[in-house]
Protein backbone atom coordinates (compact mmCIF):
# COMPACT_ATOMS: atom_id res chain seq x y z
CA UNK A 1 0.00 0.00 0.00
CA UNK A 2 2.79 2.39 0.99
CA UNK A 3 4.70 1.54 -2.21
CA UNK A 4 1.60 2.25 -4.33
CA UNK A 5 0.99 5.55 -2.52
CA UNK A 6 4.61 6.68 -2.89
CA UNK A 7 4.56 6.15 -6.68
CA UNK A 8 1.29 8.08 -7.07
CA UNK A 9 1.45 11.62 -8.44
CA UNK A 10 0.65 14.30 -5.89
CA UNK A 11 -2.59 15.33 -7.68
CA UNK A 12 -3.95 11.77 -7.53
CA UNK A 13 -3.14 11.64 -3.81
CA UNK A 14 -4.96 14.94 -3.25
CA UNK A 15 -8.02 13.71 -5.19
CA UNK A 16 -8.06 10.50 -3.15
CA UNK A 17 -7.81 12.53 0.04
CA UNK A 18 -10.70 14.80 -0.98
CA UNK A 19 -12.71 11.65 -1.84
CA UNK A 20 -11.95 10.17 1.60
CA UNK A 21 -13.06 13.43 3.26
CA UNK A 22 -16.32 13.36 1.28
CA UNK A 23 -16.98 9.73 2.24
CA UNK A 24 -16.29 10.57 5.92
CA UNK A 25 -18.71 13.51 5.78
CA UNK A 26 -21.37 11.30 4.15
CA UNK A 27 -20.82 8.64 6.83
CA UNK A 28 -21.33 11.24 9.55
CA UNK A 29 -24.57 12.42 7.98
CA UNK A 30 -25.89 8.83 7.73
CA UNK A 31 -24.71 8.00 11.28
CA UNK A 32 -26.37 11.16 12.69
CA UNK A 33 -29.66 10.16 11.07
CA UNK A 34 -29.37 6.64 12.43
CA UNK A 35 -28.60 7.98 15.95
CA UNK A 36 -31.60 10.30 15.84
CA UNK A 37 -33.86 7.48 14.63
CA UNK A 38 -32.49 4.87 17.08
CA UNK A 39 -34.94 4.11 19.92
CA UNK A 40 -34.34 5.70 23.30
CA UNK A 41 -33.09 3.48 26.11
CA UNK A 42 -35.84 2.82 28.67
CA UNK A 43 -34.09 3.80 31.91
CA UNK A 44 -31.61 6.46 30.77
CA UNK A 45 -33.61 8.12 28.00
CA UNK A 46 -31.96 10.66 25.72
CA UNK A 47 -28.62 10.75 27.59
CA UNK A 48 -27.88 7.19 26.45
CA UNK A 49 -27.22 8.61 22.98
CA UNK A 50 -23.83 9.90 24.27
CA UNK A 51 -22.85 6.22 23.97
CA UNK A 52 -22.72 6.56 20.13
CA UNK A 53 -20.09 9.28 20.54
CA UNK A 54 -18.30 8.07 23.68
CA UNK A 55 -17.53 4.45 22.67
CA UNK A 56 -16.08 5.28 19.20
CA UNK A 57 -13.88 7.96 20.80
CA UNK A 58 -12.69 5.45 23.43
CA UNK A 59 -11.90 2.93 20.67
CA UNK A 60 -9.92 5.62 18.80
CA UNK A 61 -8.00 6.51 21.97
CA UNK A 62 -6.88 2.88 22.17
CA UNK A 63 -6.20 2.65 18.42
CA UNK A 64 -4.09 5.82 18.57
CA UNK A 65 -2.05 4.44 21.45
CA UNK A 66 -1.53 1.17 19.60
CA UNK A 67 -0.41 2.94 16.41
CA UNK A 68 1.80 5.27 18.46
CA UNK A 69 3.42 2.26 20.15
CA UNK A 70 3.89 0.51 16.78
CA UNK A 71 5.57 3.57 15.27
CA UNK A 72 7.71 4.03 18.39
CA UNK A 73 8.78 0.38 18.29
CA UNK A 74 9.87 0.75 14.70
CA UNK A 75 11.77 3.96 15.56
CA UNK A 76 13.49 2.57 18.66
CA UNK A 77 14.63 -0.74 17.18
CA UNK A 78 14.97 0.02 13.46
CA UNK A 79 15.69 3.73 13.60
CA UNK A 80 12.71 4.40 11.31
CA UNK A 81 12.14 8.16 11.03
CA UNK A 82 8.73 7.46 9.49
CA UNK A 83 7.84 5.33 12.52
CA UNK A 84 8.73 8.26 14.75
CA UNK A 85 6.46 10.57 12.77
CA UNK A 86 3.64 7.98 12.84
CA UNK A 87 4.03 7.82 16.63
CA UNK A 88 3.79 11.59 16.99
CA UNK A 89 0.70 11.94 14.76
CA UNK A 90 -1.08 9.05 16.49
CA UNK A 91 -0.29 10.48 19.94
CA UNK A 92 -1.76 13.84 18.96
CA UNK A 93 -4.96 12.16 17.77
CA UNK A 94 -5.00 10.03 20.91
CA UNK A 95 -4.93 13.17 23.06
CA UNK A 96 -7.76 14.68 20.97
CA UNK A 97 -10.06 11.63 21.09
CA UNK A 98 -9.10 10.93 24.70
CA UNK A 99 -10.29 14.41 25.61
CA UNK A 100 -13.63 13.65 23.88
CA UNK A 101 -13.91 10.45 25.99
CA UNK A 102 -13.09 12.29 29.21
CA UNK A 103 -15.63 15.01 28.50
CA UNK A 104 -18.49 12.86 27.19
CA UNK A 105 -18.11 10.20 29.93
CA UNK A 106 -18.68 12.54 32.91
CA UNK A 107 -21.64 14.19 31.10
CA UNK A 108 -23.30 10.77 30.91
CA UNK A 109 -22.18 9.83 34.43
CA UNK A 110 -23.79 12.93 35.99
CA UNK A 111 -27.17 11.70 34.79
CA UNK A 112 -26.61 7.95 35.21
CA UNK A 113 -24.62 7.88 38.48
CA UNK A 114 -25.41 11.32 39.93
CA UNK A 115 -21.75 12.39 39.93
CA UNK A 116 -19.37 13.51 37.20
CA UNK A 117 -16.48 11.31 38.29
CA UNK A 118 -16.02 8.03 40.17
CA UNK A 119 -12.61 6.65 41.06
CA UNK A 120 -13.20 3.25 39.53
CA UNK A 121 -10.99 1.07 37.32
CA UNK A 122 -12.23 1.96 33.81
CA UNK A 123 -12.26 5.71 34.40
CA UNK A 124 -8.93 5.75 36.19
CA UNK A 125 -7.14 3.62 33.59
CA UNK A 126 -8.58 5.71 30.72
CA UNK A 127 -7.46 8.92 32.41
CA UNK A 128 -3.99 7.40 32.90
CA UNK A 129 -3.78 6.40 29.25
CA UNK A 130 -4.66 9.94 28.22
CA UNK A 131 -2.08 11.37 30.66
CA UNK A 132 0.58 9.08 29.19
CA UNK A 133 -0.14 10.37 25.69
CA UNK A 134 -0.01 13.92 27.01
CA UNK A 135 3.34 13.07 28.65
CA UNK A 136 4.48 11.70 25.26
CA UNK A 137 3.83 15.09 23.64
CA UNK A 138 5.57 16.87 26.54
CA UNK A 139 8.57 14.56 26.17
CA UNK A 140 8.72 15.30 22.43
CA UNK A 141 8.74 19.02 23.07
CA UNK A 142 10.95 19.40 26.14
CA UNK A 143 12.89 16.13 26.32
CA UNK A 144 16.14 17.63 24.98
CA UNK A 145 18.59 15.68 22.84
CA UNK A 146 16.97 12.30 23.43
CA UNK A 147 13.36 13.52 23.32
CA UNK A 148 12.35 11.06 20.63
CA UNK A 149 13.80 8.01 22.41
CA UNK A 150 12.20 9.11 25.66
CA UNK A 151 8.81 9.59 24.00
CA UNK A 152 9.07 6.24 22.20
CA UNK A 153 9.78 4.43 25.48
CA UNK A 154 6.81 6.20 27.01
CA UNK A 155 4.57 5.04 24.15
CA UNK A 156 5.56 1.42 24.80
CA UNK A 157 4.72 1.73 28.49
CA UNK A 158 1.42 3.40 27.53
CA UNK A 159 0.54 0.43 25.30
CA UNK A 160 0.55 -1.78 28.42
CA UNK A 161 -2.36 0.30 29.71
CA UNK A 162 -4.60 -0.68 26.76
CA UNK A 163 -5.49 -4.18 28.05
CA UNK A 164 -5.89 -2.67 31.51
CA UNK A 165 -8.44 -0.17 30.15
CA UNK A 166 -10.30 -2.82 28.15
CA UNK A 167 -10.41 -5.59 30.75
CA UNK A 168 -10.63 -3.33 33.83
CA UNK A 169 -14.40 -3.82 34.07
CA UNK A 170 -13.85 -7.60 34.28
CA UNK A 171 -10.85 -7.64 36.64
CA UNK A 172 -12.09 -5.08 39.15
CA UNK A 173 -15.40 -4.29 40.76
CA UNK A 174 -16.68 -1.60 38.42
CA UNK A 175 -19.86 0.39 37.99
CA UNK A 176 -18.93 1.26 34.40
CA UNK A 177 -20.99 -0.58 31.73
CA UNK A 178 -19.24 -3.80 30.71
CA UNK A 179 -17.64 -4.61 27.35
CA UNK A 180 -20.63 -6.88 26.62
CA UNK A 181 -22.92 -3.85 26.36
CA UNK A 182 -22.47 -3.72 22.55
CA UNK A 183 -23.73 -7.28 22.04
CA UNK A 184 -26.77 -6.56 24.23
CA UNK A 185 -27.87 -3.48 22.27
CA UNK A 186 -31.41 -3.52 20.95
CA UNK A 187 -31.84 -4.24 17.22
CA UNK A 188 -32.72 -0.58 16.52
CA UNK A 189 -29.58 0.66 18.26
CA UNK A 190 -27.02 -1.60 16.58
CA UNK A 191 -26.92 0.07 13.12
CA UNK A 192 -26.55 3.51 14.76
CA UNK A 193 -23.66 2.26 16.91
CA UNK A 194 -21.76 0.55 14.08
CA UNK A 195 -22.29 3.48 11.72
CA UNK A 196 -20.99 5.90 14.34
CA UNK A 197 -17.98 3.64 14.92
CA UNK A 198 -17.18 3.48 11.18
CA UNK A 199 -17.69 7.25 10.74
CA UNK A 200 -15.39 8.10 13.63
CA UNK A 201 -12.76 5.60 12.43
CA UNK A 202 -12.94 7.18 8.97
CA UNK A 203 -12.49 10.62 10.55
CA UNK A 204 -9.47 9.33 12.49
CA UNK A 205 -7.95 7.90 9.28
CA UNK A 206 -8.45 11.16 7.37
CA UNK A 207 -6.98 13.26 10.20
CA UNK A 208 -4.11 10.85 10.64
CA UNK A 209 -3.27 10.89 6.95
CA UNK A 210 -3.44 14.70 6.76
CA UNK A 211 -1.29 15.14 9.87
CA UNK A 212 1.26 12.54 8.71
CA UNK A 213 1.49 14.20 5.33
CA UNK A 214 2.13 17.56 6.98
CA UNK A 215 4.78 15.97 9.21
CA UNK A 216 6.45 14.26 6.22
CA UNK A 217 6.52 17.56 4.33
CA UNK A 218 8.01 19.28 7.38
CA UNK A 219 10.72 16.60 7.64
CA UNK A 220 11.51 16.97 3.93
CA UNK A 221 11.76 20.76 4.31
CA UNK A 222 14.18 20.40 7.23
CA UNK A 223 16.22 17.98 5.12
CA UNK A 224 16.31 20.46 2.21
CA UNK A 225 17.30 23.27 4.57
CA UNK A 226 20.26 21.22 5.82
CA UNK A 227 21.31 20.40 2.23
CA UNK A 228 21.04 24.08 1.31
CA UNK A 229 23.21 25.09 4.28
CA UNK A 230 25.79 22.46 3.33
CA UNK A 231 25.83 23.65 -0.27
CA UNK A 232 26.33 27.27 0.84
CA UNK A 233 29.18 26.26 3.13
CA UNK A 234 30.95 24.54 0.23
CA UNK A 235 30.75 27.66 -1.95
CA UNK A 236 34.17 29.32 -2.37
CA UNK B 1 21.57 -15.26 31.12
CA UNK B 2 24.98 -16.52 32.10
CA UNK B 3 26.87 -16.24 35.38
CA UNK B 4 29.01 -13.42 33.93
CA UNK B 5 25.83 -11.46 33.14
CA UNK B 6 24.80 -11.57 36.79
CA UNK B 7 28.36 -10.69 37.81
CA UNK B 8 28.03 -7.49 35.76
CA UNK B 9 24.65 -6.77 37.35
CA UNK B 10 26.18 -7.06 40.81
CA UNK B 11 29.24 -5.02 39.79
CA UNK B 12 27.11 -2.10 38.54
CA UNK B 13 24.89 -2.24 41.63
CA UNK B 14 27.91 -2.51 43.95
CA UNK B 15 29.55 0.48 42.23
CA UNK B 16 26.47 2.65 42.80
CA UNK B 17 26.04 1.47 46.38
CA UNK B 18 29.76 2.02 47.12
CA UNK B 19 29.55 5.61 45.83
CA UNK B 20 26.41 6.11 47.91
CA UNK B 21 28.07 4.52 50.94
CA UNK B 22 30.85 7.11 50.73
CA UNK B 23 28.70 10.20 50.24
CA UNK B 24 25.31 9.02 51.66
CA UNK B 25 23.87 11.87 49.61
CA UNK B 26 20.81 10.06 48.22
CA UNK B 27 20.01 8.32 51.53
CA UNK B 28 20.13 11.51 53.59
CA UNK B 29 18.30 13.77 51.12
CA UNK B 30 15.73 11.10 50.34
CA UNK B 31 15.19 10.20 53.99
CA UNK B 32 14.82 13.84 54.99
CA UNK B 33 12.37 14.63 52.16
CA UNK B 34 10.40 11.47 52.98
CA UNK B 35 10.09 12.53 56.62
CA UNK B 36 8.97 16.00 55.51
CA UNK B 37 6.33 14.58 53.16
CA UNK B 38 4.90 12.45 56.00
CA UNK B 39 4.93 15.45 58.34
CA UNK B 40 3.26 17.71 55.78
CA UNK B 41 0.52 15.14 55.23
CA UNK B 42 0.03 14.57 58.95
CA UNK B 43 -0.27 18.35 59.53
CA UNK B 44 -2.65 18.75 56.60
CA UNK B 45 -4.80 15.77 57.55
CA UNK B 46 -4.63 16.14 61.37
CA UNK B 47 -8.05 15.30 62.85
CA UNK B 48 -9.55 15.77 59.41
CA UNK B 49 -10.02 12.16 58.49
CA UNK B 50 -12.82 9.81 59.34
CA UNK B 51 -11.39 7.21 61.80
CA UNK B 52 -12.59 4.47 59.43
CA UNK B 53 -10.43 5.94 56.67
CA UNK B 54 -7.27 5.96 58.84
CA UNK B 55 -5.59 2.87 57.32
CA UNK B 56 -6.31 4.10 53.79
CA UNK B 57 -4.84 7.53 54.60
CA UNK B 58 -1.75 6.04 56.25
CA UNK B 59 -1.14 3.71 53.29
CA UNK B 60 -1.71 6.55 50.82
CA UNK B 61 0.75 8.81 52.64
CA UNK B 62 3.34 6.02 52.81
CA UNK B 63 3.19 5.40 49.05
CA UNK B 64 2.88 9.05 48.05
CA UNK B 65 6.03 9.78 50.08
CA UNK B 66 7.75 6.78 48.46
CA UNK B 67 6.81 8.05 45.01
CA UNK B 68 8.08 11.59 45.60
CA UNK B 69 11.30 10.60 47.28
CA UNK B 70 11.89 7.71 44.88
CA UNK B 71 11.97 10.26 42.08
CA UNK B 72 14.78 12.06 43.93
CA UNK B 73 16.74 8.81 44.21
CA UNK B 74 16.23 7.94 40.55
CA UNK B 75 17.30 11.35 39.35
CA UNK B 76 20.44 11.32 41.52
CA UNK B 77 21.57 7.73 40.86
CA UNK B 78 21.50 8.30 37.10
CA UNK B 79 22.69 11.90 37.37
CA UNK B 80 26.03 10.66 38.68
CA UNK B 81 26.61 8.98 35.34
CA UNK B 82 26.16 12.32 33.59
CA UNK B 83 28.94 14.00 35.54
CA UNK B 84 32.21 13.70 33.58
CA UNK B 85 30.24 11.74 30.97
CA UNK B 86 30.82 8.54 32.91
CA UNK B 87 27.74 7.06 31.22
CA UNK B 88 29.85 6.87 28.04
CA UNK B 89 32.50 4.84 29.88
CA UNK B 90 29.82 2.60 31.33
CA UNK B 91 28.29 1.98 27.91
CA UNK B 92 31.72 1.31 26.38
CA UNK B 93 32.51 -1.26 29.06
CA UNK B 94 31.98 -4.95 28.20
CA UNK B 95 28.92 -5.04 30.50
CA UNK B 96 25.76 -5.87 28.51
CA UNK B 97 23.25 -3.00 28.55
CA UNK B 98 20.51 -5.14 30.17
CA UNK B 99 23.00 -5.91 32.95
CA UNK B 100 23.61 -2.17 33.43
CA UNK B 101 19.84 -1.68 33.62
CA UNK B 102 19.41 -4.45 36.18
CA UNK B 103 22.37 -3.18 38.21
CA UNK B 104 20.90 0.33 38.34
CA UNK B 105 17.49 -1.13 39.18
CA UNK B 106 18.95 -3.19 42.02
CA UNK B 107 20.89 -0.27 43.51
CA UNK B 108 17.96 2.16 43.28
CA UNK B 109 15.51 -0.37 44.74
CA UNK B 110 17.84 -1.14 47.67
CA UNK B 111 18.28 2.55 48.48
CA UNK B 112 14.53 3.12 48.27
CA UNK B 113 13.74 0.13 50.48
CA UNK B 114 16.16 1.39 53.15
CA UNK B 115 14.34 4.73 53.25
CA UNK B 116 10.93 3.01 53.14
CA UNK B 117 11.73 1.13 56.36
CA UNK B 118 12.20 4.43 58.20
CA UNK B 119 9.18 5.86 56.38
CA UNK B 120 6.93 3.00 57.49
CA UNK B 121 7.94 3.54 61.11
CA UNK B 122 7.19 7.27 60.82
CA UNK B 123 3.77 6.56 59.29
CA UNK B 124 3.11 4.08 62.10
CA UNK B 125 3.87 6.76 64.71
CA UNK B 126 2.12 9.75 63.12
CA UNK B 127 -0.98 7.90 61.94
CA UNK B 128 -1.23 5.44 64.88
CA UNK B 129 -1.15 2.47 62.54
CA UNK B 130 -0.18 -1.08 63.38
CA UNK B 131 2.67 -1.43 60.92
CA UNK B 132 4.00 -4.57 62.64
CA UNK B 133 0.74 -6.53 62.42
CA UNK B 134 1.57 -8.24 59.12
CA UNK B 135 5.29 -7.54 58.81
CA UNK B 136 6.14 -10.20 56.21
CA UNK B 137 3.26 -9.24 53.92
CA UNK B 138 4.14 -5.57 54.28
CA UNK B 139 7.79 -6.30 53.40
CA UNK B 140 6.71 -8.20 50.27
CA UNK B 141 4.43 -5.34 49.17
CA UNK B 142 7.16 -2.77 49.80
CA UNK B 143 9.62 -4.77 47.69
CA UNK B 144 7.14 -5.40 44.85
CA UNK B 145 5.93 -1.79 44.78
CA UNK B 146 9.46 -0.42 44.82
CA UNK B 147 10.57 -2.77 42.07
CA UNK B 148 7.69 -1.72 39.79
CA UNK B 149 8.38 1.95 40.40
CA UNK B 150 12.14 1.66 39.88
CA UNK B 151 11.78 -0.61 36.79
CA UNK B 152 10.02 2.17 34.86
CA UNK B 153 11.94 4.93 36.62
CA UNK B 154 15.43 3.75 35.62
CA UNK B 155 14.43 3.74 31.92
CA UNK B 156 13.08 7.30 32.00
CA UNK B 157 15.82 8.62 34.23
CA UNK B 158 18.39 7.22 31.77
CA UNK B 159 16.52 8.68 28.81
CA UNK B 160 16.48 12.09 30.48
CA UNK B 161 20.25 12.15 31.09
CA UNK B 162 20.75 14.66 28.30
CA UNK B 163 17.62 16.76 28.96
CA UNK B 164 17.89 20.20 30.55
CA UNK B 165 14.88 20.16 32.89
CA UNK B 166 15.38 16.54 33.99
CA UNK B 167 13.83 16.70 37.45
CA UNK B 168 10.61 18.35 36.27
CA UNK B 169 10.25 16.04 33.29
CA UNK B 170 11.02 12.85 35.22
CA UNK B 171 7.95 13.31 37.42
CA UNK B 172 5.75 14.25 34.47
CA UNK B 173 6.81 11.15 32.49
CA UNK B 174 6.97 8.69 35.34
CA UNK B 175 3.91 9.39 37.49
CA UNK B 176 1.21 8.41 34.94
CA UNK B 177 3.07 5.13 34.33
CA UNK B 178 3.60 4.17 37.96
CA UNK B 179 0.13 5.11 39.20
CA UNK B 180 -1.14 1.50 38.73
CA UNK B 181 1.75 0.37 40.97
CA UNK B 182 0.95 3.07 43.51
CA UNK B 183 -2.74 2.16 43.49
CA UNK B 184 -2.17 -1.55 43.94
CA UNK B 185 0.51 -1.07 46.62
CA UNK B 186 -1.50 1.45 48.63
CA UNK B 187 -4.68 -0.65 48.47
CA UNK B 188 -2.82 -3.74 49.66
CA UNK B 189 -1.04 -1.76 52.40
CA UNK B 190 -4.34 -0.20 53.55
CA UNK B 191 -5.79 -3.68 53.93
CA UNK B 192 -2.78 -4.73 56.05
CA UNK B 193 -3.04 -1.61 58.22
CA UNK B 194 -6.77 -2.10 58.81
CA UNK B 195 -7.35 -4.00 62.09
CA UNK B 196 -11.01 -4.52 61.10
CA UNK B 197 -10.23 -6.12 57.72
CA UNK B 198 -12.04 -9.49 57.65
CA UNK B 199 -9.32 -11.34 55.71
CA UNK B 200 -6.26 -10.83 53.56
CA UNK B 201 -7.88 -11.90 50.26
CA UNK B 202 -7.66 -8.38 48.75
CA UNK B 203 -3.95 -8.27 49.70
CA UNK B 204 -3.35 -11.44 47.76
CA UNK B 205 -5.20 -10.01 44.73
CA UNK B 206 -3.23 -6.73 44.75
CA UNK B 207 0.01 -8.64 45.33
CA UNK B 208 -0.59 -10.71 42.19
CA UNK B 209 -1.42 -7.52 40.32
CA UNK B 210 1.85 -5.96 41.55
CA UNK B 211 3.82 -9.04 40.59
CA UNK B 212 2.35 -9.02 37.06
CA UNK B 213 3.08 -5.29 36.70
CA UNK B 214 6.66 -5.83 37.91
CA UNK B 215 7.27 -8.64 35.43
CA UNK B 216 5.92 -6.52 32.55
CA UNK B 217 7.80 -3.36 33.56
CA UNK B 218 11.13 -5.13 34.15
CA UNK B 219 10.81 -7.04 30.84
CA UNK B 220 9.99 -3.82 28.97
CA UNK B 221 12.80 -2.02 30.77
CA UNK B 222 15.33 -4.71 29.79
CA UNK B 223 14.13 -4.44 26.21
CA UNK B 224 14.07 -0.67 25.73
CA UNK B 225 16.97 0.41 27.97
CA UNK B 226 19.61 -0.05 25.28
CA UNK B 227 17.95 1.95 22.43
CA UNK B 228 16.86 4.64 24.90
CA UNK B 229 20.23 5.15 26.56
CA UNK B 230 22.36 4.88 23.41
CA UNK B 231 20.18 7.15 21.23
CA UNK B 232 21.36 10.66 20.41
Amino acid sequence: MRAIMSTMPSRTKSSLFVGACAITAALFIIASRAIVEAPQEVTMGLVQKIFYFHVPCAWLLMLSTLVCAGGSLSYLFRGSERGDRVGLCAAELGVLFGLCVLVSGPLWAKVAWGVYWQWEARLTSSLLLWLMLLAYLLARRYGGASARQLAAALALFAAIDIPLVYFSVRFFRSIHPHTTVVSTLGPGMRPAFWLALVAFTALWSVLFYARLRAENTHARLVELEVLLDQAEEKKP
Amino acid sequence: MTASFWRYVLLVAAKDLRIEGRSREVLYTMGFSAALVVLVFSFALANATDPGQGPLTAAGVLWAATLFTGTVALARVLDRERENESIRALLLSPAPRPAIYLGKLLATSLLMILVEVALTLLVGVFFSTGVFDHLVWLAVILVLGTLGFAAAGVVFSAALLRARSREALLGAMLFPIVIPVLLAASRATACLFDPLAPDLAPVSFWMRFLLATDVIYVSLGLWVFEPVVTGE
